[in-house]
Parts: C-alpha cells; sequence; structure tokens
C-alpha cells in the first residue's frame, strides 16, 4: 500500500481533473486576440517605428471605430446561434440614410433608422418562429439593404450631418481616439452582454435553448432582443464609417460582413454553442484593422496583392486558433 | 383519507399521442404531500412523457391536471414553477457555455440586479455543500468543462435552490446515473431528509432497488399505462420486474462460472500515473471491469487503449482493432444529424464500401442485421437517431462496435439511464460475443454490472489498486479497494 493512497476524502476526484486543462486551454484562446493585435503592433513597430505615436494610431485606426461596431453587430446573432450575411449591407444603407435624410431631415433619417432597427428585431421573431435558417434569411435581406441603399443614393455623394463630423473628429488629450473608442465600446458591451442578468440569458440561448425553455424564459424574446441589439450596433457602425468618411456610396460596407464574422471568431467566439467574448470581438476588430492595410503597406506589399496578403493573415490567425481549441478537447 | 387536500399534484385519464404512436394512454397518477413517488418502467414506457406534463413541458391531449386540489387550465412550465413543481430531466439541461453560478441564475428570475452574481454562487455553493459535501465544484467553474458526473450533481442541487418560487414537488429523472455509489448515497440520503422535512418527491430509476429502498410508494407504468401501484413495502425486486414485463425471461444467468481457457493477449496496459508493476491485462474471450469511484481514470485508461490501437504508446499494448463505446452517448457517441443506419455503419465504412463510394444497400443490410439481432425499436432504421428513446439509441452505439472489425470492445459506462430489459439483453448479447472470442473491456458505475465480468480491476487516483477475480468479487471488496484501506 502506497503511502499517497491512504488519505482519500470521500467523493474528492483526482486533481488533475480535464477541468484544470480546459481552463488552461480556455484562458490561452482568451489570450489569442490580445496577443495577436500585439504581434501585428510590433510588426508595424519595426516596420515603421514612427507609426506608434499618437498620430500615427489616429491614421491607422481611421476605420476601427465602424469595424469594431459591425463586428459587435455580428457577436450578438452569433451568441444566438445565428449567423448575419446582410450586415455589410446594412451598414451600406445606414450610411447612405445618415448622408441624405439624417441631414436634411433630421426626423425622417431617426425614423427610418429606429425603424431598420425594428425589422432587424422581426427578422428574429420570423427566424425564429418559422424556423428558417438565419443565413437564408439574411442572404435575402442583404440584396434587400444593398436595393435600399441605391434607391437612397444611387450614385456617390451626400454628406455626413455636421454634429457626427465632430464626434468623429474629436481629439482626445494623450490617447487616439480610435483607441478611446474601442476602450468605451468594448466595456459597454462586456458589461450588458458578460456581467448582466439578462446578458447570461442572452447566451444561455446559444449554449442550451431547450434548458432555457424549460426554465421558463421565452425563447422568442431573446432572439429578437439579439437581432435588435445587431440591428442598433449596425446603425452606430454606419454612422460612424460616414462621419469618418464624410460621404456616402451604397457599397460603402459590402466588406463587413465577412470582416465581421472574422472578427468574432478572431476574438475567440464559436460560431455555435453561445460562447462569444465581446472584449475579445474588439480586440479582433482592431487586429483586422490593422492587418488590413497599414501593416501591408508597410510591408510594401503592392495594393493589387493586398486582398490576398490579407486573407493569408486571416488564415494564419483563425489557424492558430483551431490549434488552441483542439487542445481544449 | 383527506386525500383531496394533500395532493400535490394529480392527473387523471391522461393522454398524449405523437403521431400515431400512444404515448401515454389514459394515465390517473398523484403524488401527496411529503411523499417519495418511485415511478419505473421500460424505456418507452412512457415515463418521461408523464414527467414532462407534470413539469409543465408538454401539454395533455387528454385528461385533466390538478395542483393542490386546483384544476389548471392552462399548466404550462411557469405555471408549474410558481406552484413550487420543477424537474431535473434527463438529459442534462445546463449551459455548457455558462458559469454554475450563471446556470443557477438560470432557474431564478429574482436572481437579477446588483450583487445577483454574488449571490448566485452564494445559493448554489451552499446548497451543492449540503448535498454533496466535498464535491469539489466551483461556483466559477463553466459547466461544459465539468465531468459528466459533476454536471449531474450540480442539475440536482440547482433544482432544490429556493428564492422567490416555493419548492414542493422535484421530479428527479435518473439523478444517480452518471453518479458513483458514494455521491448517489449522497444524494438519496439528501432526498430522504427533503421528503421528511415536507417535501415530496417523484424519482424514476432503473435502479431497482435504490427505488425501493428511498420510496413510499411505487408506481410501475408499461406501455402508456400504469399498471402497478402499491406501498414500496408491498414489492420486491422480483414482482417489479414482473410487473415492468418484458424480462422475465432473462435469469442472472452471469453467475455461472464460464471456464475457458486463456487465449491470447489482447491488451496489455499500464495507467500513466500507475507507479508499482500493477497492470491491467486482457486475453481473448475474456470481460474484463473497471470499476471504483467515477472519474478515477477508468475512462482515461479506455482512452488511451483506444489511441495506442492506431499510434504506438508507451506502456500500452494492443494487439487488435479497437472499438468504443461510449458512455456520455449524446456528447461523444451519436451524429445527430444522422440516421440510425449511418450511425451504425460509421465504424465499418472499409467494409460497407463499393468502388470509392459507401453502398446505400449494405448499410441498409448491416442497419438491419443488427436490429433484428439487438431489438432496436424502429419502424425505419433510416430514421434519424433521436427518433430512438435513450436505451435504444445506446443499442445502436453497441450495434456499431459489435458490427465492426474490432476484436476488442471498450466500454465507457455505455449503460447509464438504460432499462434494465435493455441492460439484461445486452448482457447476454456481450456473453455471446465474448464466448466467439471478442474481449471486453467494461467500465461500470453499477457494481451489479462487474458479475458479468471475468475479473475486475479497481481503480483510484489513475491508478490499478486492486484486481479482483471472479471468486473473490463483493460489493464491499471493491468500496474498500476504492476508498484505499485495503491493500
Amino acid at each position: 500500500m502506497l503511502p499517497d493512497m491512504t488519505a482519500i476524502t470521500p467523493g474528492t476526484l483526482p486533481k488533475s481533473s480535464p477541468r484544470g486543462t480546459a481552463a488552461r486551454a480556455r484562458l490561452l484562446r482568451g489570450l489569442l486576440p490580445a496577443l495577436s493585435l500585439a504581434l501585428v503592433l510590433m510588426a508595424i513597430a519595426w516596420l515603421n517605428p514612427r507609426a506608434i505615436s499618437y498620430f500615427g494610431f489616429n491614421l491607422m485606426l481611421n476605420l476601427a471605430i465602424p469595424i469594431a461596431l459591425a463586428t459587435v453587430a455580428q457577436m450578438f446573432v452569433i451568441a444566438g446561434n445565428e449567423l448575419d450575411l446582410s450586415i455589410g449591407t446594412f451598414v451600406g444603407f445606414v450610411g447612405c440614410v445618415t448622408a441624405t435624410w439624417l441631414r436634411d431631415a433630421p426626423l425622417i433619417g431617426i425614423l427610418v433608422l429606429l425603424g431598420s432597427i425594428g425589422v432587424y428585431a422581426l427578422l428574429g421573431a420570423l427566424i425564429h418562429l418559422r424556423n428558417l435558417p438565419s443565413i437564408v434569411v439574411t442572404l435575402g435581406m442583404s440584396f434587400v439593404w444593398q436595393g435600399l441603399a441605391i434607391l437612397v443614393l444611387p450614385k456617390p455623394g451626400g454628406k455626413a450631418p455636421d454634429w457626427l463630423l465632430s464626434i468623429m473628429s474629436f481629439k482626445p488629450p494623450y490617447i487616439p481616439f480610435p483607441i478611446l473608442a474601442a476602450l468605451i465600446i468594448a466595456a459597454i458591451v462586456h458589461f450588458g452582454l458578460m456581467r448582466t442578468s439578462y446578458g447570461v440569458i442572452l447566451r444561455g440561448s446559444g449554449g442550451n435553448a431547450a434548458a432555457l425553455r424549460r426554465a421558463g424564459w421565452s425563447l422568442l424574446k431573446t432572439k429578437i432582443v439579439l437581432f435588435a441589439l445587431t440591428g442598433l450596433f449596425g446603425v452606430l457602425s454606419g454612422m460612424a464609417l460616414i462621419g469618418i468618411t464624410t460621404s456616402a456610396d451604397a457599397n460603402i460596407g459590402n466588406g463587413y460582413t465577412l470582416l465581421s464574422i472574422a472578427g468574432v471568431i478572431l476574438g475567440g467566439g464559436e460560431f455555435v454553442g453561445g460562447r462569444v467574448s465581446p472584449i475579445g470581438a474588439v480586440l479582433g476588430a482592431l487586429t483586422l484593422a490593422l492587418a488590413a492595410s497599414p501593416l501591408l503597406t508597410f510591408m510594401h506589399i503592392p495594393p493589387d496583392w493586398q486582398v490576398a496578403a490579407n486573407g493569408a493573415i486571416l488564415i494564419i490567425v483563425l489557424a492558430a486558433r483551431v490549434l488552441i481549441s483542439r487542445r481544449e478537447r | 383519507m383527506l386525500k383531496a387536500n394533500t395532493d400535490i399534484v394529480r392527473l387523471n385519464g391522461a393522454e398524449k399521442h405523437f403521431g400515431a404512436v400512444r404515448a401515454l394512454n389514459g394515465v390517473d397518477f398523484h403524488v401527496g404531500a411529503g411523499e417519495c413517488v418511485g415511478l419505473v418502467g421500460h424505456n418507452g414506457a412512457g415515463k418521461s412523457t408523464l414527467m414532462h406534463m407534470v413539469a409543465g413541458t408538454l401539454r395533455p391531449d387528454g385528461g385533466q391536471i390538478a395542483v393542490r386540489g386546483n384544476q389548471e387550465a392552462s399548466y404550462s412550465v411557469a405555471r408549474a414553477l410558481e406552484l413550487g413543481i420543477r424537474c431535473v430531466f434527463q438529459e442534462l439541461s445546463l449551459c455548457p457555455n455558462l458559469s454554475i453560478a450563471e446556470n443557477t441564475r438560470i432557474n431564478h428570475p429574482k436572481l437579477a440586479g446588483f450583487g445577483w452574481r454574488r449571490r448566485a454562487a452564494d445559493l448554489i455553493r451552499a446548497k451543492l455543500d449540503e448535498i454533496f459535501p466535498d464535491h469539489g465544484i466551483s461556483a466559477d467553474d463553466i459547466a461544459g468543462d465539468l465531468s459528466i458526473g459533476r454536471r449531474q450533481m450540480v442539475e440536482v442541487a440547482r433544482a432544490f435552490t429556493l428564492t422567490r418560487e416555493p419548492l414542493h414537488l422535484v421530479i428527479l429523472d435518473e439523478p444517480t446515473s452518471s453518479l458513483d455509489a458514494h455521491t448517489a448515497g449522497q444524494l438519496l440520503s439528501f432526498v430522504r431528509r427533503f421528503v421528511e422535512a415536507g417535501g415530496s418527491c417523484i424519482l424514476i430509476s432503473h435502479v431497482l432497488g435504490e427505488v425501493l429502498q428511498n420510496a413510499d410508494r411505487i408506481v410501475v407504468m408499461r406501455d402508456g399505462k400504469v399498471v402497478a401501484a402499491d406501498a414500496a413495502r408491498a414489492f420486491d425486486r422480483d414482482k417489479l420486474v414482473a410487473a415492468m414485463g418484458g424480462a422475465e425471461g432473462h435469469q442472472k444467468t452471469a453467475a455461472e462460472a464460464r471456464k475457458t481457457e486463456p487465449g491470447a493477449l489482447k491488451v496489455r496496459a499500464r495507467p500513466a500515473r500507475q507507479q508499482d508493476g500493477k497492470e491491467l491485462v486482457a486475453r481473448a474471450g475474456e470481460i474484463i471491469g473497471l470499476a471504483g469511484l467515477a472519474g478515477h481514470g477508468q475512462t482515461d485508461l479506455l482512452l488511451a487503449i483506444f489511441s495506442a490501437a492506431s499510434r504506438a504508446k508507451a506502456g500500452i499494448e494492443v494487439t487488435a482493432p479497437v472499438a468504443l463505446v461510449a458512455g456520455d452517448r449524446q456528447s461523444d457517441g451519436i451524429f445527430s444529424q444522422w440516421s440510425i443506419a449511418q450511425n451504425i455503419g460509421i465504424r465499418s465504412l472499409a467494409k460497407l464500401r463499393n468502388g470509392l463510394l459507401i453502398s446505400p444497400q449494405r448499410e441498409a443490410e448491416l442497419a438491419e442485421f443488427w436490429k433484428q439481432k439487438i431489438g432496436i425499436r424502429t419502424p425505419d432504421m433510416n430514421n434519424n437517431i433521436y427518433s430512438l428513446s435513450g436505451g435504444n439509441q445506446q443499442k445502436a452505439l453497441f450495434a456499431r462496435a459489435l458490427g465492426s472489425d474490432a476484436e476488442i470492445v471498450l466500454m465507457d459506462d455505455p449503460m447509464r439511464g438504460v432499462d434494465i430489459g435493455t441492460k439484461l439483453e445486452v448482457y447476454d448479447l456481450v456473453r455471446e460475443e465474448a464466448a466467439k472470442g471478442r474481449t471486453f473491456l467494461w467500465y461500470t458505475t453499477e457494481t451489479e454490472e462487474l458479475d458479468n465480468c471475468d475479473h475486475v480491476y479497481v481503480f483510484k487516483n489513475g491508478r490499478i489498486v486492486a484486481n479482483l477475480g471472479r471468486d473473490e468479487l463483493t460489493e464491499e471488496k471493491i468500496i474498500q479497494s476504492s476508498f484505499g484501506d485495503a491493500a
């Protein structure tokens, strides 16, 4: 009889349960978005040290705020095991409304934007009640938003409302505005989704919907709330985008669909199971915004190849994530 | 008797149809205050359907339901919770992505507002401490990281937590199926305390001893009807089995000694944390039991043997193809989108191939053969695997392993939540296959199942602590070894 076998409390399981490993892998996965952002930043600092400055960040992260907002929007539907393929054209539609009606007839503009959030809520209800695949519904909606955007603004143009321009050109002391905005977005969404008691219900609807229903919660309501939040953050994203670019174009947001999905996954989220991270999603969006063009420009990659190089970076980072997730199993 | 006043819940003539199948056929059922009602019957007898009705998750197609003497016209989950009726469902219903405290919050609308997180953690921790002292679960643990046994502990504890809603009746559907004997004992003694304090409980279990010892009254169901109901004292094991029907023909043939010649060596394995020279040895035609408290390295060793079959591993020698019957069938066993036939054929794809493609005909033949042989109850093997009841799903997983070329079959506590009739059928099949020369390594948390084994290795803390032959095999001996007072 070995001495270490004598003392065992009944019911105590061995210490090295798979729990410990899983927790470590989760920590690693939680750190991955921060690590990949740090990696991209180090590469930029090495290629062009002057870029790491107040002015440099303002310039490089110019478009990070709308990307971060669109990523957060996508994260809400992913938290409920759905996917929104229309977020890109929706951002474009919001942009067109912002650059025309919101400036010329603010009341109509506000109503249209609130109405579009309402449409998102209805889509959530439709998807839940008819048990439709969200990919199909939102793919269809992406053409609807695109068509509406072209109706609102047939040719590129329009102008952002002045108040929006002044918000987006705000220059706080010491901290570049995009970084400050990213911190605020991440903090608010993290609190709302990860810390509040209803946020638990929203995430639980992605984790085990049947369990939620048995506990007496309305899945219709959770789905509507998640889609409405996506609509809300899509509207914010479109407005932020126009505040930066000052004028709109019906196709301005088309790339955001895939960027937002990649940002969520890069940020440690998963397509199913209600596992998402708001902080990770914002970090993922920042990483993508930096890797998208500043990094590649500093690497002297010709613009023709930048899209492909961007894809290669995505594959590398996402592959690293898969490798880490696999250790969790 | 003042029945009407002391009833917590009463169903009269409850009926439920699923398509052409009559799941419940006019059932009268009631639970009184301060009473523990045992509910037994084969899988598919209608127990779960009945419990879903009491819990409000299913609406009866006919009949009435009354709670504390009041007819409930529009009964629902929310109404049941309001009236203090809760259910621990057989399929685990925790959200794997949420922490234990967050999972507790889901069942308590009142856990909201400032400081809800701490209150939820305190609530579940206190209840876990009360039911399962030394549970080793933290309120911050993510549910998906916990072993199936611990998830079940959390789920049971959660059902007994109290905030705003009252608590009068808890339905426990197979609450011990993933617990080892020790934790199951803790749970059942808690249930007794709860009932003695005036609470009511419905206990569904396939472990008949549990029901006989803990229930005040036992209700037996068969084919969607109640076939017997009486005080627990009026029943014994044989009477229960006879009332459930279908299993009379099987008697414990396990105990009869099977004198076999030691066959060729199939598996020789030493657990990774074994420090002395003990190792597991399995020969052709042997049924080897792996026992001990749940989660003490039995599953790890089975998985190590499984992976050693395809890639050499230090300390483990495997000489023949291996198949694994998973215990956690929902997450490790079943392909949920596939048909029954596809779920059976997946381990035998090489045999089912016709050129580069899978031959649907051969797949159907294999499935049909096993449908007959193992008695999978379905009108069509092309139906989705989830159209089967839990016990029949497990049969399909056995068919997957036994239908393959594997000479070594690893079984990771595969019988949890399976009714006694199915179990006896599978035991016969295992013995029959062993007689043909197959080797079985069988981890089980139910001591009775070890009677089928030729010899049994007892595990503790990831190591083999005892190797018991068939003649020295007793429950006391196993428990002694598991707790480490046997040298």
